[in-house]
C-alpha cells in the first residue's frame, strides 16, 4: 500500500530531483571527486558536497540537521580504513555511522538515505559510482519525509 | 669541519618522492632549493603505483599533498622538462648549469583545462601509462601532474615538425601556446647538490624465454601496476591484453632482472616480492575470480611488518606460492600461457595460466653513467651511486650527496629516509641561519573586521569554456549578487589568473569587503593561492570560502547544463552561508629552544646528536649503560670488509670532541613533559661507584626536540639447547669469538631463531647477511671447515645478494628447511656435557632426513625491542607496535616522524637495520628535527580545536578520540579549590581533524572553519 503511494507522488512528479548532501573528506573522497571530475568521468547532478577535513568530523547530527532541512539523501565518504590521513579518524567514524544507521532505521527511516563509503583520492570512478548508486537508491525511495521539519502537507510541498 | 659557504641554495636532481623529500627538509631548513626534473612533472614513480605496500595505501593519494606543497613552498624553485649539464667548483661553491628545455606552453598562462589536447591531432604512446594507452602530442604527464600546465611534446607535434596545424594555439583561450619558446640555460650557484635520479624498471625484452611482447598477456609488473590503478588505462578493471577478459590464474615470475649474474644484475632488487605481494592481493580484491600464484626463490619480506603482510596474502587472501624458478613459458590456447618449471624437489612440472606477470628489477637509470660523469662521481659495478664505507650518502665529490634508488635498490621509506639523511649532509655546506620569520614574505597588517557586518564578494570562474562552456556563469553571478550580505559580484574568465587576482585585492579595498567566495575549481589545489591574495589585501586568510564548480560539477555533469547551473547555484548559497559565519583565525606561533635531547648512544644516537651539533645545536645525549656504542661494540666484521670498530672509535671520539654534545652516560630517563618547541626532559645519573650511596639530584633540561635512538638487542633463543650446551651460541657471541675459535670440523647455523613466528611475526633483517658473514669469515679462515646455513629463505636484499654467491662458492652449504620441519637438536652423548650435537632435518631437494654432526651451532637469534620502550612511548605519548618497536606517524612517507611534533626516531628503536641504514635513518632524524630547530619560531594551524569549558563536562571523550595527543583534562581551579574537570586544546599539537568536536556529547568542543554553525549553515541554505 504504502509502496503505491510512494510510487503515485512519484508518478505525479516526473521532474522530482532528489537533493543529496555529500560529506566528502578533503584527503580521499573530496580528492577522487576531483579526480572523477578531471577524467571527465560523469555522474547525476544531485549532490551537494561539503568538504570536510576527515570523515571523523562528522557529528551524527549532521546528518540529522540534513535530513531534518530536506535534503532527501545523505553520502558521507571518508579514507579506506587504514589510508586516514588523521591516522584513526576514519575508524572514529566508522563506530559512529554503525550506531546511527541503525538508529535511522529503527525510528523508521528507509534504509539507503543514509549511505557510507570508502572511497580514495585515485578512485574517481569508484566516486562516480557511488553517487550514481546512491542518487538511484533515493529516487527509487522517493523524496525524503521522516524527520523533515516544517513539513507541509504533501500536495503544496512539490 | 666546518666549510665556508656563502650560498644558500641547493640543487636536488630528480624529483620523484626522494628528491621531493630532500627539496622539502632543505626548503625547510631555510635554503632556496632548484628542484630539477625531466619529466613534465615531479613525482617521479610513485604516481604509477597503484596502491603501497604493507598498508596498502594509495600511491597517488599519499603523494598528492607533499607534491603540492613542493610547487608552494617559497623556498623550492621547479625546473620541470630540464636537465643537468654540468657543475664546477667545489663544496659549498658549486656552479650548476642546466638545461630548461622548450615546453611550447607559457606556464604562468596556462590554466590546465586541457582543451588544447582535444583539438590535438596527434597520437602519442603515453609514456606515463607505459604506453598501455595513447596521449596527445601536447599533453600533461598525469591527471593529478604538478604543474599541472600541459606541455607540447615537440618530436611530434605538426606545428613543430612539419611546420602545419596550430590548432591548440586556436582552441587555447589562455594564449599560452608560445611555438617560438627556446631552450633556456640556467646558472645556479650553490652549496651542496642532491642526486636524486632514481632508477628504471628492467626492461624484460631480454628474457627470451618468458615471451614478454611476443605474447600479448605476458606484462611487466608496472603494466600490471597501471592496469590495476583506478586511474590507470583500465580504470582498474583488470583485464587481460589479448581479448579484454577477466583473468582467472595469473602467475607472477619473480626476480626477472634480478639475482641474474648472466645479465650482470647479480644484486637482488628488494621490492619485487613485496609489491609481487601487493599486487597479488589488490588484483584479488579487485575481482575474487582471480587466482594469484606467485613463483619465487626467497621471499624477502624483510621490512616493518612486511611478513605479516606475506602471511596474510597466504591465509587470508588465498594467494599461492611456489619456489620455483620457471624455465620457460609457451603459448596455450585461447591465449593463455604454459609456465614450465622445476619444483624445489626436482620434479619438472607445467600449468596454465590466463595471464603472466613478470616482477621486474630495478636497475640505474640508463643516463645514470652519463649523469655520474657530469658531476664527476664514481659508480659501483652495477652503476649505483655509492662508494664511501660507512657513508651511505655520500659521493666521492664533497658536497654532493646520492639518495633514493640513486645508490641502491629502495623501496619507498628507505628512499624518503635517505633523502632526509642527504638534507643533513648538505646543512654544513650551506651558509644557514635560524629562521626568524615563519614565511619569507611579507604582508600587509591584517584589518580587524571583528563585530562587522558580514560584506562577502562573490568571484564565479568560467575557466575558460571548462565552466562557462557548461555552467550559465553570469546567470550564477547574478543570483550570488541577490543573496544576503554579498557585498559584490563578479564572473571572471580565469580566477587564478593575476590580472583577476588583482582585481580581486582592488574590489576588496573599493567594497571594503571582508568575506570573498570564489566559485571556481578546487581548494585542494587553489585554496592557498587566493588566501594569501586575500592577506595581500590585508584579510584574514581563513575570510576566504572556494565552491568547487568545476572538478566537482562542470566537468562531471558535461551534458546536463541545466542541472549542473542548478548546482552551482546552491554550491554558491552553501559557500555564501559558510563565507558569513567565517571569523577571523590566528595561527599560534610558538618559540622553540634550539637544543635537542636524543635518547640513546648507540651508533644511531650518536649519528643524530653528531648530524645536529655539526648544525651548531646544543644535543644533549642520554645513554644508560656506561659505555657509548650499543650494540655496534659487539660487531667486528662487515660484509663488505669495512671496519665497524674504527667507525665506533672514530664516532665516539668526535662525539665527544664536540662542544654541542653533553654526553649523561648511566642517565636514567624520569620524565620528558612538553611540546615541540617545549620539552623539559628529567634524568638523574647513576653513579657507578657503589661508595657512593647518596642519590645524585634530578638533572632538568630544556629543549625543543627530541630523538629517540633506543636500539634492540638480540634475544635470548629458548630453543635450540642454547644455554643448555656450550656448544650452542648466538651469532653475536659467535662475533666475539671468531678470531680465535678452536678448530671446528663443522658448523651449523640456524636462522630465524624467534624471527618469523609465534610472538615475533617480523623479519630481524640483519641475521641472512650476518651470518653468511660470519661463515665466510670461517671459511676463508679455515677453509676445512664444514659449514652449513639453514634457513627459511635467504633474506640478502639488495646488494648483499652477491655476498650470498660468494658464501656458497666457497662452499658454505645453505639447507632449507620450513616451520612445519624445524630442525633437531640433540647431544651425540647425552652423559656429556660438551658432547658434540646432532642436527636432524629434512632435505628438500632429495626429499629425506639428513643428520649433520655439528661441533658448534650458531643460532641467527631474533632482535627484540627493548622492554623500556612502553616507558619511553608513555613519556612521549607515541605509540609503539605490537612488537614493542616504535611506531612512525606514517611508514611510507614519514619513516623518522612520530605523528606527536618535534619528536624523532631512528636505528634499531623504529625496526631491525643494518649500520648503513641505521646511520641513514639517524641523518634523517636529524635532519627532520633541524627543520625544527633552525626556526626561531613556528606556527600551529589555524583550524584547531577549541573548548567552551562553560559546557564541557569533562568526560574525556575528545582525549580518546585524539591521535595527536593534542586534548588534556586540567583542573580548573579557583584560588585554591578545584572546581571542575575541562578538557583543554594545546594548539601546538591540534592537527584539525575535527576527531574530538564531533565526538562531544555537550557540544562543548568545536573545531575552528568547520565549526557546527558553519556547516549547519551550509546545510540549511539551500533546503528551506
Amino acid at each position: 500500500m504504502i509502496e503505491a503511494k510512494v510510487e503515485n507522488t512519484i508518478g505525479r512528479h516526473k521532474d522530482w530531483q532528489p537533493k543529496i548532501l555529500a560529506f566528502l573528506c578533503n584527503w580521499c573522497s573530496y580528492a577522487g571527486a576531483d579526480l572523477a571530475g578531471v577524467s571527465r568521468i560523469q555522474y547525476p547532478p544531485n549532490i551537494r558536497v561539503v568538504r570536510i577535513p576527515c570523515s571523523g568530523r562528522v557529528n551524527p547530527i549532521f546528518i540529522l540537521k540534513c535530513l531534518q532541512n530536506g535534503f532527501d539523501g545523505v553520502l558521507v565518504s571518508g579514507c579506506h580504513p587504514g589510508d586516514c590521513h588523521y591516522i584513526s579518524g576514519n575508524y572514529v567514524a566508522r563506530r559512529k555511522f554503525a550506531v546511527l544507521k541503525t538508529l535511522l532505521e529503527f525510528m523508521g527511516l528507509e534504509p539507503g538515505r543514509v549511505q557510507f563509503s570508502w572511497v580514495s583520492a585515485g578512485e574517481g570512478e569508484k566516486f562516480a559510482q557511488v553517487v550514481t548508486k546512491v542518487t538511484e537508491d533515493v529516487k527509487k525511495l522517493g523524496p525524503a519525509r521522516k524527520l523533515v521539519r516544517n513539513l507541509e502537507p504533501t500536495e503544496t510541498k512539490y | 669541519m666546518s666549510v665556508k659557504s656563502s650560498s644558500k641554495s641547493v640543487l636536488v636532481v630528480g624529483a620523484g618522492i626522494a628528491g621531493i623529500q630532500a627539496a622539502l627538509d632543505l626548503a625547510e631548513l631555510g635554503a632556496d632549493v632548484h628542484l630539477l626534473e625531466q619529466t613534465p612533472s615531479i613525482g617521479g614513480r610513485m604516481p604509477q603505483l597503484d596502491k603501497t605496500f604493507p598498508t596498502n595505501d594509495c600511491s597517488i593519494c599519499i603523494l598528492s599533498p607533499k607534491m603540492s606543497e613542493c610547487a608552494r613552498h617559497p623556498g623550492i624553485t621547479l625546473h620541470i622538462c630540464s636537465s643537468l649539464v654540468s657543475v664546477e667548483g667545489t663544496a659549498g661553491d658549486f656552479n650548476c648549469r642546466i638545461k630548461e628545455h622548450a615546453r611550447y606552453v607559457d606556464p604562468d598562462k596556462c590554466v590546465g583545462c586541457g582543451v588544447c589536447a582535444e583539438k590535438c591531432p596527434v597520437k602519442v604512446a603515453d609514456e606515463f601509462d607505459v604506453e598501455l594507452r595513447q596521449r596527445k602530442a601536447i599533453y600533461r604527464y598525469f591527471a593529478q601532474s604538478i604543474p599541472s600546465n600541459y606541455v607540447i611534446d615537440a618530436a611530434h607535434c605538426l606545428q613543430l615538425t612539419k611546420g602545419v596545424c596550430k590548432l591548440c594555439e586556436k582552441a587555447c583561450e589562455a594564449d599560452a601556446i608560445n611555438f617560438k619558446d627556446k631552450d633556456k640555460f640556467i646558472d645556479l650557484n650553490c652549496g651542496a647538490v642532491v642526486l636524486a635520479s632514481g632508477i628504471d624498471p628492467h626492461n624484460p625484452i631480454g628474457y627470451g624465454q618468458y615471451g614478454y611482447k611476443a605474447y600479448p598477456n605476458v606484462v611487466t609488473s608496472i603494466e600490471f601496476e597501471r592496469m590495476l590503478s583506478a586511474s590507470g588505462p583500465q580504470k582498474g578493471h583488470v583485464v587481460r591484453p589479448s581479448d579484454g577478459k577477466e583473468p582467472g590464474r595469473v602467475a607472477f615470475i619473480q626476480c626477472v632482472g634480478s639475482r641474474d649474474l648472466e645479465r650482470k644484475h647479480d644484486y637482488c632488487s628488494s621490492v619485487c616480492c613485496m609489491y609481487a605481494i601487493k599486487e597479488a592481493v589488490i588484483a584479488k580484491e579487485h575481482s575474487k575470480g582471480i587466482e594469484p600464484t606467485i613463483f619465487f626463490m626467497d621471499i624477502r619480506a624483510f621490512g616493518k611488518d612486511f611478513d605479516k603482510y606475506y602471511e596474510r596474502a597466504e591465509s587470508q587472501f588465498g594467494v599461492e606460492f611456489t619456489r620455483a624458478r620457471v624455465a620457460k613459458v609457451t603459448p596455450a590456447d585461447d591465449g593463455n600461457l604454459r609456465l614450465h618449471f622445476t619444483r624445489e624437489y626436482g620434479k619438472r612440472d607445467s600449468e596454465v595460466f590466463d595471464l603472466v606477470v613478470l616482477s621486474v628489477g630495478l636497475e640505474p637509470r640508463e643516463d645514470m653513467a652519463e649523469l655520474a660523469d657530469k658531476v664527476d662521481v664514481k659508480l659501483d659495478e652495477y652503476g649505483f651511486c655509492r662508494a664511501v664505507p660507512f657513508e651511505p650518502l655520500n659521493t666521492v665529490r664533497p658536497g654532493i650527496f646520492a639518495c633514493g634508488a640513486a645508490n641502491g635498490p629502495k623501496d619507498i621509506p628507505e628512499s624518503v629516509m635517505s633523502a632526509s639523511g642527504a638534507v643533513a649532509g648538505c646543512a654544513r655546506f650551506l651558509a644557514l641561519e635560524r629562521q626568524e620569520k615563519v614565511s619569507k614574505k611579507e604582508f600587509p597588517e591584517e584589518k580587524d573586521v571583528v563585530g562587522e557586518r558580514p560584506r562577502i564578494g562573490v568571484f564565479v570562474c568560467h575557466c575558460g569554456i571548462n565552466i562557462a562552456g557548461v555552467v550559465d556563469v553570469k546567470d550564477v553571478a547574478g543570483f550570488a549578487g541577490t543573496l544576503p550580505n554579498v557585498e559584490y559580484t563578479e564572473d571572471v574568465i580565469y580566477a587564478c589568473s593575476q590580472d583577476c587576482l588583482d582585481t580581486i585585492k582592488e574590489k576588496i579595498r573599493e567594497h571594503n569587503l571582508n568575506r570573498v567566495l570564489v566559485a571556481a575549481c578546487t581548494p585542494r589545489t587553489h585554496e592557498p593561492l587566493f588566501r594569501e591574495t586575500l592577506r595581500e589585501a590585508g584579510l584574514n586568510q581563513y575570510l576566504f570560502e572556494m565552491a568547487n564548480i568545476r572538478d566537482q560539477c562542470s566537468w562531471a555533469h558535461m551534458h546536463e547544463p541545466e542541472l549542473a547551473t542548478a548546482k552551482v547555484k546552491d554550491l554558491v548559497e552553501m559557500g555564501v552561508a559558510k563565507a558569513r559565519n567565517l571569523f577571523p583565525l590566528q595561527k599560534l606561533p610558538i618559540e622553540i629552544n634550539p637544543k635537542a635531547v636524543v635518547v640513546g648512544g648507540g651508533l644511531s644516537g650518536m649519528i643524530a646528536s653528531l648530524a645536529m651539533a655539526d648544525a651548531g645545536y646544543e644535543v644533549c645525549l642520554l645513554e644508560k649503560e656506561s659505555e657509548l656504542g650499543g650494540n655496534l661494540a659487539g660487531i667486528r666484521n662487515t660484509l663488505n670488509g669495512a671496519d665497524p670498530r674504527e667507525l665506533l672509535h672514530s664516532t665516539i671520539l668526535k662525539v665527544e670532541d664536540s662542544k654541542f654534545i653533553t654526553v649523561h652516560r648511566n642517565a636514567r630517563l624520569q620524565s620528558i613533559e612538553g611540546y615541540i618547541g617545549h620539552f623539559k626532559t628529567t634524568f638523574e645519573v647513576n653513579s657507578q661507584k657503589p661508595e657512593a650511596k647518596s642519590k645524585e639530584p634530578s638533572v632538568e633540561y630544556d629543549h625543543g626536540v627530541v630523538v629517540v635512538a633506543t636500539g634492540a638487542r638480540e634475544s635470548e633463543p629458548a630453543e635450540y639447547l642454547y644455554g643448555k650446551s656450550r656448544r650452542v651460541i648466538t651469532q653475536l657471541e659467535l662475533e666475539k669469538r671468531i678470531a680465535d675459535l678452536p678448530r671446528c670440523k663443522t658448523v651449523v647455523m640456524i636462522q630465524c631463531v624467534g624471527s618469523r613466528e609465534g610472538e615475533r611475526l617480523y623479519c630481524s633483517r640483519v641475521c641472512c647477511g650476518q651470518a653468511i658473514k660470519n661463515a665466510t669469515l670461517m671459511k676463508k679462515m679455515r677453509p676445512g671447515t664444514d659449514v652449513y646455513v639453514l634457513y627459511r629463505d635467504i633474506r640478502t636484499y639488495g646488494l648483499a645478494e652477491k655476498y650470498y654467491g660468494q658464501a656458497r662458492d666457497l662452499g658454505v652449504v645453505f639447507e632449507r628447511y620450513d616451520l612445519d620441519h624445524k630442525p633437531e637438536l640433540e647431544p651425540v652423548d647425552k652423559s656429556d656435557p660438551d658432547s658434540k650435537l646432532k642436527v636432524k632435518l629434512v632435505d628438500f631437494l632429495l626429499d629425506k632426513k639428513i643428520v649433520i654432526e655439528a661441533d658448534l651451532v650458531v643460532l641467527s637469534a631474533a632482535m627484540d625491542a627493548p622492554k623500556e620502550n612502553e616507558q619511553l612511548a608513555k613519556m612521549l605519548k607515541v605509540p609503539l607496535n605490537k612488537e614493542g618497536f616504535f611506531l612512525e606517524a606514517h611508514m611510507k612517507l614519514r619513516p623518522v616522524d612520530f605523528a606527536t611534533d618535534g619528536v624523532f626516531m631512528c636505528g634499531l628503536a623504529h625496526s631491525p637495520k643494518n649500520i648503513d641504514e641505521s646511520i641513514t635513518q639517524a641523518k634523517a632524524a636529524a635532519a627532520r628535527a633541524l627543520g625544527v630547530l633552525s626556526r626561531k619560531v613556528i606556527e600551529a594551524e589555524g583550524t584547531v580545536s577549541w573548548v567552551n569549558p562553560d559546557r564541557c563536562t569533562g568526560c574525556g571523550v575528545c582525549v580518546k578520540a585524539c591521535a595527536y595527543a593534542a586534548v588534556e583534562l586540567k583542573e580548573m581551579t579557583m584560588g585554591s579549590k578545584v572546581v571542575k574537570t575541562v578538557a583543554e586544546v594545546n594548539e601546538a599539537l591540534c592537527k584539525g581533524c575535527g576527531a574530538c568536536a564531533a565526538s562531544c556529547r555537550s557540544g562543548a568542543i568545536n573545531l575552528k572553519g568547520f565549526t557546527d554553525d558553519q556547516i549547519f549553515e551550509a546545510v540549511s541554505a539551500i533546503t528551506t
